[in-house]
């Protein structure tokens, strides 16, 4: 995460794994968010930077410092962000 | 091999074949009257789809720790001695395996019911994914909706 003053935002790298990943054509996309940000509003970031992404969106979760997050969770400060297809282990 | 652990329960994820044979140990006690096993592996029919191998991504420093938490509380609900949950990732062949869990306890009930439900929780929380890969070329994430 870097702070980023002309904006009052921060600046993070969101992960992408298997369908994400292969859709975005990249492991990682850096989005901008005002700060502290929601979850779902860090959502739609990722499908504003990521248009390709938008129809997964509904059906991924996020995870923020490798716990899974609700909707109205409150993203700030330094934080690990992936972005979580349907899992599919086992 | 990336593995957590404690007296308990053992979590791995490994990059290479995994056998049921590798962690008996790992489940054996004197206390215990029940050993269950769950091996899955790579299935070559899904309806009219064949499939030449499986390939599985993992986030594994989050997968490693949900598949600790999951195992810990059901050690705590099932009263369980011992339990390993390890997952291979990478190219998995026909037949092989791409997950084992092996669990002990007192009675076989116990052992039984937390088979299922450890299975179960992992296939919805874990951040592991998996590929098909068909025999006609194709690939296909696996992403259940």
């Amino acid at each position: 995460m870097q702070e980023d003053y002309s904006t009052g935002g921060n600046r993070y790298d969101v992960l992408l794994f298997a369908i994400a990943s292969e859709l975005a054509n990249r492991s990682a996309i850096t989005v901008d968010v005002p700060s502290p940000t929601t979850a779902a509003d860090m959502l739609d970031a990722i499908g504003r930077v990521c248009p390709a992404l938008i129809p997964w969106l509904p059906s991924c979760r996020l995870a923020v410092n490798q716990s899974f997050v609700s909707n109205d969770f409150l993203i700030s400060g330094d934080a690990e962000i992936a972005l979580i297809p349907p899992v599919s282990g086992g | 091999m990336t593995q957590l652990g404690n007296r308990n329960v053992v979590i791995a994820i490994h990059y290479q074949p995994i056998s049921i044979s590798m962690y008996r140990h790992l489940i054996e006690d004197a206390d215990v009257g029940a050993h269950a096993w769950f091996e899955g592996v790579t299935r070559r029919m899904t309806g009219e789809l064949e499939t030449v191998r499986l390939t599985y991504e993992g986030f594994e420093p989050m997968a490693l720790r949900e598949m600790n938490r999951i195992a810990e509380c059901i050690v705590s609900e099932f009263k369980l001695a011992k339990l390993l949950i390890a997952h291979r990732l990478g190219d998995v062949p026909l037949g092989e395996a791409s997950l084992i869990v092996g669990c002990s306890a007192p009675h076989r009930v116990n052992v039984l019911l937390s088979l299922a439900k450890i299975v179960d929780q992992l296939k919805a929380d874990v951040p592991i994914w998996k590929k098909e890969h068909f025999a006609n070329g194709e690939t296909q994430w696996v992403h259940p909706k």
